[in-house]
């Protein structure tokens, strides 16, 4: 990795870091000056979020410095501990014991190694293919009937959501695309800052014109105001960071749209599962557990969709009225 | 050496369960209990033992099973680096007496409290499923006959169960929960049967917390 030589990414970065002092400044402001508790609630909120982007800067940073090896080992390990805070919030059973095994020490690291090895054609069909059949002969051999489509299913998705999804993160640093060798980082950093752009202008124009609620019983924070100005403002300034991509303007706001759109249905979903297990965060439910899965669930879904897109445009042979 | 290997398995323990710890209406104390904690998992003394605070571990020893804990790595793990006093399950003594073999446990476990040592114990005997908590053997209550003097401390232990099951090697890294309950107050002249089903109650109370 060419961390001197990259001026632009060290533009990026520094904007990025002088974005989060900022934030953080007028965070411990407004926790100050908080005295109603829906105030301080609102504010704890808002200064975890920043919290978790200290830590996203630090982890993108180190991914950057260590290289691709260093950066598969690190989100294996998120990937490792977004499973534990899925798993321990699911009910599992006694039989399904061996099978979680499987996937946390056999299936996860065996994700990142192929990305690492640049085996694209295992990477993406291990989860959705292997994993996917093999979870429900272990349980078969397991010899417990009770539940058994359901609890097949919740291993499943842990899987899907929590490694298969999370890879896509680093594997964005495997890509090689012809003209940006060695830049790859700065499009894991273009997904990250399109995805938090998104979740915190939805959250903002949420509170400054949101008025119908887009799925009540899942979420009462995601109005239609907030999802069009969140949307519409991620994407405007995604469009805007064009240059730090190996896209065109135009390319960069399709490229925007389709994080901002996947990010906002990730955040749906995981929202759906936590309500059914009966419980309003991750984190909070695990006492001392930063709630990985809180601030991963839009990153998690989009990083498939932007990988594969890019990968479409760049490397892949496509049709030529493409732009 | 035996206590910083205690530390290190202590602190993969904690790295593996990341166990949460919660203390109702009760405080660390240095002072001399008898921690009485829910079974299920082979995990669970180290586990325990592991989120005290540094100054009442060093005074905690866990009471364990001698038929199982007193071989190999275990028993380097169990006496060598926990210190624990290991006793006799199921055990008679030579002549066939059950109630000699108790009186031998007991006095064990009274020495142990003679040295200022606060201990760990299951008073199920046994591991359980992880959905109920068994019925207490009757130890736990001459413990407190021959000691009232001692704070006798609720624990209940979640998820253990899941990270290592019984009858498995390989764990699973889910994340557990660790709450200790307000010291039970027995009254003076407390009968075997309601004191162990105020010591049972005191346990269960604790897991829907």
């Amino acid at each position: 990795m060419k961390f001197k030589s990259d001026q632009q990414m060290l533009w990026i970065l520094g904007a990025v870091i002088a974005g989060l002092v900022i934030a953080s400044v007028i965070g411990w402001i407004l926790a100050r000056r908080a005295e109603s508790e829906e105030r301080k609630a609102a504010t704890d909120n808002l200064n975890a979020r920043i919290r978790a982007w200290w830590i996203m800067i630090a982890i993108f940073t180190i991914s950057f410095v260590i290289g691709p090896a260093g950066s598969m080992l690190l989100f294996a390990f998120i990937s490792l501990l977004a499973l534990r805070e899925y798993v321990s919030l699911i009910s599992s059973t006694r039989a399904d014991h061996r099978t979680l095994v499987w996937s946390f020490f056999v299936f996860n690291p065996l994700q990142y190694w192929f990305w690492y090895e640049g085996w694209y054609g295992l990477a993406i069909i291990l989860i959705p293919v292997y994993a996917f059949l093999f979870v429900p002969i272990r349980l078969a051999l397991a010899g417990d009937v009770g539940g058994f489509l359901d609890r097949a299913a919740r291993i499943q998705w842990g899987l899907m959501v929590c490694v298969y999804c999370i890879s896509y993160a680093p594997a964005l640093l495997t890509l090689q695309i012809p003209g940006y060798s060695g830049q790859d980082a700065k499009l894991l950093l273009f997904l990250v800052i399109v995805v938090q752009l998104s979740d915190v202008f939805q959250y903002v124009w949420g509170k400054l014109v949101g008025k119908k609620k887009i799925a009540p019983a899942i979420s009462p924070h995601k109005t239609w105001g907030g999802f069009f100005g969140g949307v519409a403002t991620a994407v405007a300034l995604g469009t805007g960071l064009w240059w730090m991509t190996p896209f065109s303007p135009l390319q960069a706001l399709g490229m925007s749209l389709a994080i901002a759109l996947m990010g906002f249905a990730g955040g749906l979903t995981m929202s759906a599962i936590k309500r059914d297990r009966g419980v309003k965060d991750f984190g909070h439910t695990i006492e001392g557990h930063g709630g990985i899965l809180d601030r991963m669930d839009s990153i998690c879904f989009s990083a498939p969709l932007f990988f594969h897109l890019t990968r479409w445009l760049f490397i892949s042979p496509h049709p030529s009225w493409w732009l | 050496m035996s206590a910083l290997s205690a530390s290190i398995i202590a602190a993969c323990a904690r790295a593996l369960a990341g166990p949460a710890v919660r203390w109702v209406n009760c405080r660390p104390s240095t002072r001399q209990r008898i921690y009485f904690a829910n079974h299920t998992s082979h995990l669970d003394f180290v586990v325990l033992w592991s989120v005290l605070p540094r100054r009442v571990r060093e005074k905690t020893r866990p009471v364990a099973a001698r038929d199982y804990w007193n071989s190999g790595l275990r028993k380097r793990i169990a006496v060598n680096a926990f210190n624990a006093v290991l006793v006799d399950r199921h055990a008679r003594s030579a002549n066939g007496d059950r109630a000699a073999a108790a009186r031998h446990t007991l006095e064990m476990l009274l020495e142990a409290l003679a040295d200022k040592n606060s201990l760990i114990v299951f008073p199920e005997g046994t591991r359980g499923d992880g959905l109920h908590v068994g019925p207490f053997k009757s130890g736990i209550y001459y413990l407190w006959r021959e000691r009232p003097d001692v704070q006798f401390v609720p624990v209940y232990l979640s998820n253990l169960n899941r990270i290592l099951p019984k009858g498995e090697f390989l764990p699973v890294p889910v994340i557990s929960r660790v709450t200790f309950g307000p010291p039970l107050r027995p009254e003076g002249n407390e009968s075997k049967e309601s004191f162990l089903s105020k010591a049972h109650d005191a346990v269960c109370a604790l897991k829907d917390l």
